[in-house]
Parts: C-alpha cells; structure tokens; sequence
C-alpha cells in the first residue's frame, strides 16, 4: 500500500519560528553583537556625513545672506559705473576698492604681497567680518589708521596685533587678525591675502593712478523693497546693459547656489567615504554570518530530524539577523549622530558657514533602514547554506563537502548586491556611470584580494614546508584547513589597507608633483606692475645681486571692440552672429616680441610680414599689424587667419590682423600670453613691466624683495616658494580631513578583523584544547596562535598594500600624468600596524583557551 | 497488524570520483506495528547508513522505504521531514539536543513544530516521566551524557511517534548508566506501543528486542542462519 501524503500547506509558523530565533540568540548574544558591530560604524559612518551635508545644505540657505553680507554686490573696473535702477531704490551702500600692492612690515624689514581692500560703509550688512579679537572689526572703522591683516600673513611675517604694516606711503596700525570676510575664497587668498583699510586713507598711500588695476564693488542693501520687487529678476532683465556696461553682479541666490555648488564636490567626497565604510561593514557581516552559520548548521540538522521545514530554518536565522541589524542600525544612527557633532570642526577651514546641530530624520531613518537592509542581503548568502542543511549531519557529524553548485537563489542574491552597490552609489554621488565604475572598481578589489588569499591557500597546501619545525607548520597549516579564515581576512584587513594606503600615495603624489614645478632653474621670482622708467634700475639690482633675469616683458592692458567689423553692441543685440561676447568683455594682457618663447609653439601663420620684392606691396601693407593668440582660443572661439581684430588700448584703437596662432605650455611657471603684439606697435601705450627670476633661497628672496619694494613701492611681488608653502598647508588640511574620514574605513576595518577572530576562535579552541589535553604547553599553543595571526596579518596588510600601488599607479598615470613611485616609509609603517593589530587582537581573544581548565572549555564546546 | 516499515531491495552506493562503495545492497525486510527490532553488525556493516535511509534521512540508491504507507523516495526533503515530524522519534547516540535550548524546551520542540497546544506541560511531565523534572531550565552543557540521553529520550517520545528510530543510544555511556537508560527506553516503549528500531553492538541488548537483523558487508544474514548461529 502507498498513499500518497502531501503537508498541509501551513504558513509560516512566525511565532514559532520568533520563538526559535530568541531561544537560540540568548546563548548566542554576544557573538551576534560581534556582527552587527561592523554594521554599526558602517551606519555611524553613514548617518553622520548624511546629516551633516544635509545641516551644511540648510545652514547655507538660511545663512546665505552672510554669505554675501549684502543683498547685492556690483564690481567693475571702472570707478565710474553706473546702475540707475538701483541708486533710485532706498537703499544703503558700501563701497570696496582692492587692488594687488605689497605690504612692508616695518618690524622685520619684509614685504608681501596682498590684497589691499579700501573700504567704506557698513559693510556686511549680513554676518560680519571675522576677526581676532571679535571687536576689530567694529573699531578699525574708529576713523583712524587701522588695518585687519589676513591671519596668515601674521603668523607668516610673525607680526602681531599693535605692529604697523606700511601701504604704499601710509603706515597703519594692525587693528586685528582677519579670519574670514563674506566674499572671501580660499583660493584667492592663496596668492594674495586680504587686507582691510579704511577708503579714507587710500589717497594718501598713493598706489592708485592711472593704468592701476583696482577692481571697485558696491555692496547695496535695500530698505523696504516694494513687495513686488525682486532683485534676480531685475538682474535678468538688466543682463544685457549691465554686461554691455562691464558690470558684474551677484545675488544673494546666485552665491546660495554657487556655494551649494562647491560643498556638492565635497559631500560627494564624503558620501563615498561613508559608503566605503558601510562597504566593509557589509563585508564583516558577510563573513561573520558566515562563520556563525557554520557553526549552528549541526543545531539546523537536528530541527530538520525532528521535522523542521528548511524554510523554518532559514527564517529563524533570518528573523535572529534582521532583529539584531535593526538593533545594530540603531545603534550607528544614534553614535552617528555623535559623530555629527564632531564634523563641523574637522571642516572647519572649508565651511562658508556655520555649521549647526540638529537631528535630520530623513539621515537617520534612511540610514536605519540601510542597515536593516544591508544586513540582511549580505547575510542572505552566507544564510540560504541552513536551507540545505541535511538531517544526515546528525548521524554523521559533518556534512560532506562535496562541490556544492552554486544555485539560483544564490546568483539571484549576487545580483542583488551588485544593484545594491550600484544603486547606492547612484543615490551617494549621483551619476549611473560614475557608480558603475565605482561598482566595478569595488569588484575587482575584492576580485583581486580574493583570488591571492586563494592562490596563498593553494600555495601552502602545494609547497607546504614538511622540514619545519612542528610550530612553524601547524600554524602555516592552519591558512588552508577546513574553516579557516584566510579568505576572509584577506579580503576584509585587505581591502581597509588597500584604501588608507592609496590615500597616503595620493597625497604623496600630488605634493611631488607641486615640489617638481619649483625644482631647480625653474623660475621662482615675479616682480609685476614695473612702470617702464623703473625697469632698468630694478633689472641692474637683480643683476648686481647675481640674479639671472629669466624674463623681463612689458604688459599692456587693453579690450577688443570689434572683430571683423563686429561690435559687441551688435553681438549682444543679434543673436544671429555666431560670436562669443567674452572675448569683448575680457580685459587683455598682451605682451609685444618679435619671436616666440620656449614655453610657445607656432601652429599656424606667421608672426611678421614676409618681405616681398615689390615695393608696391610692401609698401600697401606697411601699416599692417600682425597679432598672434592662442590656438585653442582661436578655436573657442570660430577666428580664422587674417580676421581683423580691432583693439580699444586705453582709448586709442588699434586695428590688427590675426597673423598666426601658437600653442602654450600653461603649467611652466612663466608669464604667458593669449595675444601676442609684434614690436614697433605698442611701445608708447600705457604699460608695466614684469621681471621673472629665480632666488636661491627664501632669505635671498626676501632680501632682494625687501630691497626692491622700499624703493619701488608701487611693484609687487610674488614669491613662488611663499605660495607653494601655503598650498602645503592647505594639502596639509586637506589630508587631516581625508585621514579623519578614511578613521572611519580603519575602525570598520579592526572591527571585522575583531569579529571574525573572536567568531573564528571558536573554530580552534577545539584544537587547542585538545592540544592542551595532549600535553601542548600555553607557549606552543600561544606561538601556534600568533604565528597563524602573523601570517594573516602580513599576508592581508601585503595585499592590501599591493593592491594600493596597483591603485595609485592607474591613478597616477592616467589622471595626473606622472609616474608613480611608492614610498617605503608608508608602506612599512601601514604593515607593521595591520600586522601587529592583528596579532594583538587575535591573541587577545584567544587567551580565554589558554587559561582556562581544558574540561570547562571541551564541555562548552563540545556539546 | 499492519507493517509500519516495508523496506524492499535497497541498495546504497557511494561514489567519489571513479570509485563507487556499495554500502547496502538488495536489503529487504518489514516490521509490524509495535515491534521491537534490532539491527546489529560489525562496525562499518552499514547500519547506521540502512537506519538513515529508513528514517528517511538519507536517499537511496536503488530500492524503496515504505513508511506507515508512505512512500518516502517519492518525497522531497521538506515532505520527509514533516513526515519524520508527524510520525518518527530519534535517539541518538550522541544525543543531539539542541545547545541553546534548555531541557523543557528541546523537549517541546517536535510538539512545537506540529503545532500543539499546552505543551509545557505535557513536557514536563516526560521530564519528570524521565526522573529529571528539576533539571528542567539546565542548558544540555549543564548535563552529563546520561541525562543528556534521557532528555533525548523524553524528545523522542514527545510526539508519540509511530515509530522510533535508535542509533547505539547507549553507545557513549557506562555500563550502569546504560542499563538505566535501555530500561527506560523500552519501558516508555511499551507503555506508548511505540515500534522500536534499535541499532547496536550489543547483543545482549539486541537479545532483549523481538527480532534481530543482523547486518554484514551491506547483506542481510538470513534470520534463520543468524537464529541457528546463535543458537547454535
Ligand atoms: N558519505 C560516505 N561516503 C563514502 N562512504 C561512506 C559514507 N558514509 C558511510 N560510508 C561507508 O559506508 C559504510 C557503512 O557505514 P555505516 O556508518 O553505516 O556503518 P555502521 O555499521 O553504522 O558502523 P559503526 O558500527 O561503526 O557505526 C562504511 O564502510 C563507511 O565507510
Ligand atoms: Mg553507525
């Protein structure tokens, strides 16, 4: 007889199957926390660099009216714009004429270049300037003459609040140090830094004359706008004749979302360091869950015995993981958020704003439910194992391994993580192909860390070292036997190393290539803004101090206001005209030579007339002037060979003739030059002179500017090795920025290699019981023990170095241009940490084998 | 009465690689309701291997397992184990009992699993049925090995099984400790009219059941041979 018998298709019995899972975590707790622990930074990591962009973002909407200090800022080059709509509303203005003039301090006989700012009015009308102490900014406007000095420049200089600074014919009172003042970046106080004066003095220094380059801005705020005025708007229409009219403008929304622009590159920055620490997070609870299933796969075995469904099974575990991820989430969303507070510091140097505190729910919900989800995918592989537990483990003890296939819920799984990364970094940083190659970059990581701990087992196992001593061999054995760790840790320590250790090579990189550009005869000395009777008395100092003088060229500013017959009146009001309106409005520095430099190539053209043996001919072209630019402009720009360019040079046209286009090496330190003027044209317009040379240490820079500035105040100088100094400085910010994010990939790092030592510690203190039950002493079980950590470490912290130069080689030649040679010092350093970390923290979780009674260990383990 | 266990030509081989092992071959018997039959055998006989495939455990090569009318071959892993839930009770001769659950609720488990209400009760008494009713909350690592095998024991009776299945269930124990629990498990046996399988090397064990199979190099010894042997 044979009756067919079918289950009852029950549902899932959840009770039971919640019951289950409580039962079995009570004994297991504190091994589940171990795995949720790599969860917890990971969403630390996550919640905090969430909610602070989100605060950065909200904080630059509501402070975006500091950010201007006004409501809006005109500038100019001429002092005398003019914007009628504006000047009829009610409204309070201030006015700020800066100019590039070098400073001299009395004190210690130096000088410097600044930027000087002559200001008049209340300006900000929003926030207010920095300064040290708070009050200068109030009573450095007391009428008398006071200075703010760029903090910088202070401590550079080494003078100090109460010293006195000399501009130009005046000497002024250091007031207080500037920290930072609305419309104020970083990058323009990189080569000259600010000071403020009071306008009332500016006469008196006597820096300001005809041909100077002074930019004037007005900043206006508004009393009681009518309601239905809004200055965008009136901005847009007016775009036009304001451009015709060479004036710039700047809203309070146009430097809002200029800023969120800038801190966008950053957040993107920082949202993938935070999705690199979830990364490894989800690598810990990979491998910890791996480690963990292992070992109840026996318990598995025996509720199928006993009639449990694999489906039961499996949610039990399941119900185990996603409960504790919760917990876990929760926990990293409410460190996370500690963290938070910290991040407005560590930025500090690069915020526009005042970065506040407050919760951001949609932050700490979506990272809450990141790791709930994260959790549970990454455990999923590792999990659907329980589904295939046979009941026959019961009778035999282990499962045999036979070539398990992979099956479809498995590929299935795999590609829902792959979506998951790919999808996440969508979210993080916003570009489908940038997360595709952030995705695939991530696989062939992993890819590549795995395949060599594979080739490492493979190896040991092949060429395995039988003449060593009994130590040496069991614990090399120990990187290929049955649950061993090498994969894991190879991959997890690996790839934390891989990434801190790329950052180091970056920042290597990039300061080597910034020392190169100052290397040897490069030119590292620029004296701007010589007036043509100067030239000869400042290029004789130079030459008496045994100077050499790389270059000594004129300068001529000057606008282009036509081409080809074509204004930009008829640019601007024709839009048929395929033209660009910027050449028009550029102000031109053009220089005047009859042959090219070395930094310069001719593709095209000539650069002077030929001679023709017609004198009719030579004589009709006579008054023709040739000019050549640069070849990308011309490009930009739809000019060809022999359009007729007419130049506006300080109210005295010039008409020219496109004579030829050269191709310039920009990044030689040299004064290059789009528009080229033959000779014989330009010699009595209006014009300085700019000397270029080379110092051969900052004392003889600074005796030479010295020298020369006492005597020309009106030149300036521009010390090279000054600025590379502050871009160190800033590189250097820059790298404590990016140490203390990569903190966050470190700490993920130790915490997996922490659980997956304490979880696989289980794996062998069956063994070294035994060890121990045989005879073993606690020192050849403790050398056992560290000599396999010693392997693990190196082996994982080799890899991951590896790994890293691969990196930073691609890195180094593809996006810099340079070659890349690694530095031992790191590299040492990183695999001495890694390895020693892990041996201390291996040892340290298997001292609970070495002292304890053999028995009490074999009973709890032996069950 | 009905067979409870019809086993027909069965036969298990193993292969790894290009060797194949015939574990079993061509074994047929059956049991009634309510017997109590031993298989015994030298070590690597293949009796433990012919109890997995009667319990269902295992899949045979060749041949078929009729369990309480059930044929098992026919069914997957999920229907075996509902049926194992629904109709068969385990000893094991290293227990098996599940690490994290104290006594009371390895005991409640197969109860659990077929959906039972007031069980605790119920589990406690076979506890205590079992002599070990203050033990009730102990972790299994809190237990000797014969209190051990008497929960497993009080487990395997919890469902009032048709059929129990033992591998060597005194097999990790001493003497004394053995007897205890051989005395237990038949009594407990008769008062359920439970069948009993019994796997052992003891004779004098096997002795005490109503038929003995006796298992070598994977073949059945006919019963008469084995009966004039013994005899004899
Ligand atoms: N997975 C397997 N692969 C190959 N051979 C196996 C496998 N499992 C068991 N065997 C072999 O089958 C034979 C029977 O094993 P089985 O465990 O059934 O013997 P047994 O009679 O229970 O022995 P013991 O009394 O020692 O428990 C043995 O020779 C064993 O080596
Ligand atoms: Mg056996």
């Amino acid at each position: 007889m044979d009756k067919k018998i079918s289950i009852p298709n029950q549902k899932v019995a959840w009770q039971w199957v919640f019951l289950m899972a409580w039962r079995d975590a009570r004994k297991s707790r504190s091994r589940l926390f171990l795995f949720i622990s790599s969860i917890v930074i990971g969403i630390a990591a996550l919640v905090a660099i969430n909610s602070f962009s989100d605060n950065l973002q909200s904080d630059i909407n509501s402070q975006a009216n500091e950010l201007l200090g006004a409501d809006l800022e005109l500038a100019s080059n001429d002092s005398s714009f003019r914007y009628p709509v504006i000047e009829e509303m009610s409204h309070e203005v201030s006015y700020e004429n800066s100019f590039a003039s070098m400073i001299f301090f009395p004190k210690n006989q130096e000088s410097r270049l600044v930027d000087v700012r002559a200001l008049e009015g209340a300006f900000p009308y929003y926030g207010k300037i920095e300064t040290e102490p708070a009050d200068a900014e109030a009573t450095f406007r007391d009428g008398t003459r006071k200075a703010l000095v760029d903090q910088s420049v202070l401590v550079q200089y080494n003078v100090g609040i109460g010293d006195s600074i000399r501009i130009g014919r005046v000497l002024f009172k250091i007031e207080g140090s500037l920290i930072s003042s609305p419309s104020q970046s970083i990058g323009a106080t990189l080569v000259t830094p600010a000071v403020y004066i009071p306008m009332a003095y500016l006469k008196e220094t006597e820096l300001i004359q005809k041909g100077s380059r002074v930019y004037y801005r007005r900043f206006y705020k508004f009393n009681d706008p009518p309601a239905d005025f809004n200055i965008d708007d009136q901005i847009r229409t007016d775009s036009d004749s304001l451009r015709a009219a060479r004036i710039s403008s700047e809203t309070i929304r146009e430097r809002k979302e200029e800023t969120g622009d800038t801190f966008e590159d950053l957040a993107d920055f920082l949202n993938l360091v935070a999705f690199v620490a979830l990364l490894l997070g989800c690598v810990g609870v990979a491998s910890a869950v791996h480690i963990y299933i292992k070992e109840k796969i026996r318990l598995v075995a025996i509720l199928r015995c006993l009639g449990a469904s694999g489906r039961d099974a499996f949610y039990i575990y399941l119900s185990q993981i996603g409960a504790i991820g919760l917990i876990g989430s929760i926990l990293g969303a409410i460190v996370g958020t500690f963290i938070q507070t910290v991040l407005p510091r560590v930025f500090a140097d690069f915020l526009p704003v005042d970065v506040t505190f407050s919760l951001s729910c949609p932050s700490i919900l979506g990272g809450v439910l990141t790791g709930l989800f994260v959790s549970i995918l990454f455990a999923l592989s590792p999990l659907i194992a329980v589904r295939r537990a046979s009941p026959l483990i019961t009778l035999r003890g282990i499962q045999e391994s036979g070539k398990r296939k992979i099956d479809k819920a498995q590929w299935l799984i795999y590609g829902f993580i792959f979506l998951f990364i790919v999808g996440f970094a969508f979210i993080q940083i916003g570009s489908i192909r940038d997360s595709l190659i952030f995705t695939l970059f991530i696989g062939l990581a992993f890819g590549f860390l795995a395949g060599i701990a594979k080739i490492i087992m493979w190896l040991v196992k092949r060429f395995f070292p039988d003449s060593w001593s009994y130590v040496w061999r069991q614990s090399l054995a120990n990187l290929h036997r049955p649950n061993n760790q090498t994969l894991v840790l190879i991959s997890s320590i690996g790839l934390g190393t891989a990434l801190i250790t790329t950052l180091y090579f970056i920042q290597a990189l990039l300061i080597n290539e910034v020392e190169i550009t100052t290397n040897n005869d490069r030119p590292n000395l620029m004296i701007f803004d010589i007036q043509s009777h100067q030239v000869d008395a400042i290029n004789t100092k130079a030459t008496e101090r045994g100077l050499p003088i790389l270059q000594s060229v004129p300068i001529v500013t000057m606008r282009l206001s036509s081409v080809n017959g074509i204004t930009y009146k008829q640019v601007l009001e024709d839009t048929s005209i395929n033209m660009r309106g910027g050449m028009f409005r550029r102000e031109w520095r053009v220089t005047y030579r009859d042959s090219i430099i070395a930094s310069e190539e001719l593709t095209s053209g000539t650069l002077k007339m030929l001679e023709s043996r017609s004198e009719e001919l030579n004589e009709k072209y006579k008054d023709i002037v040739l000019v050549s630019l640069e070849e990308d402009y011309v490009e930009r720009n739809n000019l060809k060979l022999m359009d007729t360019l007419v130049w506006d040079v300080q109210g005295v046209p010039i008409t020219t003739q496109l004579g030829s286009t050269r191709k310039i090496d920009w990044q030689m330190v040299q004064t290059n030059f789009l528009a080229l003027f033959p000779t014989e044209v330009l010699e009595q317009a209006p014009q300085f002179h700019v000397l270029i040379t080379r110092v051969k240490s900052t004392e003889e820079g600074a005796l030479f500017q010295r020298d020369i500035v006492k005597e020309f105040p009106n030149v300036s100088v521009i010390d090279v090795g000054l600025i590379l100094n502050t871009i160190d400085d800033i590189l250097d910010k820059i790298a404590f920025v990016i140490r203390f994010m990569a903190l966050f990939s470190i700490i993920t790092g130790l915490l997996v290699l922490i659980s997956s030592v304490i979880l696989s510690k289980f794996q062998r203190i069956k063994e070294s019981v035994l060890l121990r039950t045989m005879g073993g002493s606690r020192k050849q079980i403790l050398s056992i023990n560290s000599l396999e950590y010693f392997f693990l470490g190196s082996l994982a912290s080799l890899s991951g170095i590896l790994l890293a130069m691969l990196g930073s080689w691609g890195l180094a030649y593809y996006s810099f241009n340079s070659t890349f040679v690694p530095n031992i010092l790191p590299i040492i350093t990183v695999y001495l940490i890694i390895t020693c970390l892990t041996i201390i923290i291996g040892l340290f979780n298997s001292r609970g084998i070495i002292s304890k009674p053999p028995l009490e260990v074999l009973r709890n383990e032996i069950q | 009465m009905s067979n409870i266990l019809e086993v027909s030509n069965l036969t298990k081989t193993y292969s790894s690689g290009s060797k194949s092992l015939t574990v079993l071959s061509d074994i047929s018997f059956t049991i009634q309701s309510g017997d109590k039959l031993s298989i015994v055998g030298s070590s690597g006989s293949g009796k433990t291997t012919l109890l997995g495939l009667c319990a269902g455990l295992d899949r045979a090569t060749s041949g078929s397992v009729i369990l309480n009318g059930i044929s098992l071959d026919k069914l997957n892993e999920d229907e075996r184990a509902y049926v194992r839930n629904q109709h068969v009770g385990f000893v094991f001769q290293n227990f098996q009992l599940l690490p994290t659950l104290t006594a009371v609720e390895n005991i409640m488990v197969p109860m659990e699993l077929r959906r039972e209400k007031g069980i605790r009760k119920k589990a406690l008494e076979l506890l205590d049925r079992v002599g070990l009713a203050e033990r009730h909350d102990h972790y299994p690592t809190q237990l000797s090995g014969g209190e051990q095998q008497r929960i497993s024991i009080a487990r395997a009776f919890s469902n009032n099984p048709q059929i129990l299945f033992a591998d060597e269930p005194t097999g990790n124990l001493d003497e004394e400790t053995s007897e205890k629990i051989e005395h237990l498990l038949f009594e407990l046996n008769r008062e359920s009219g439970t069948t009993l399988v019994l796997v052992t090397h003891d004779l004098d064990l096997a002795k005490k059941t109503d038929r003995i199979i006796k298992l070598k190099g994977g073949m059945v010894l006919h019963p008469s041979d084995q009966l004039a042997t013994e005899n004899g």
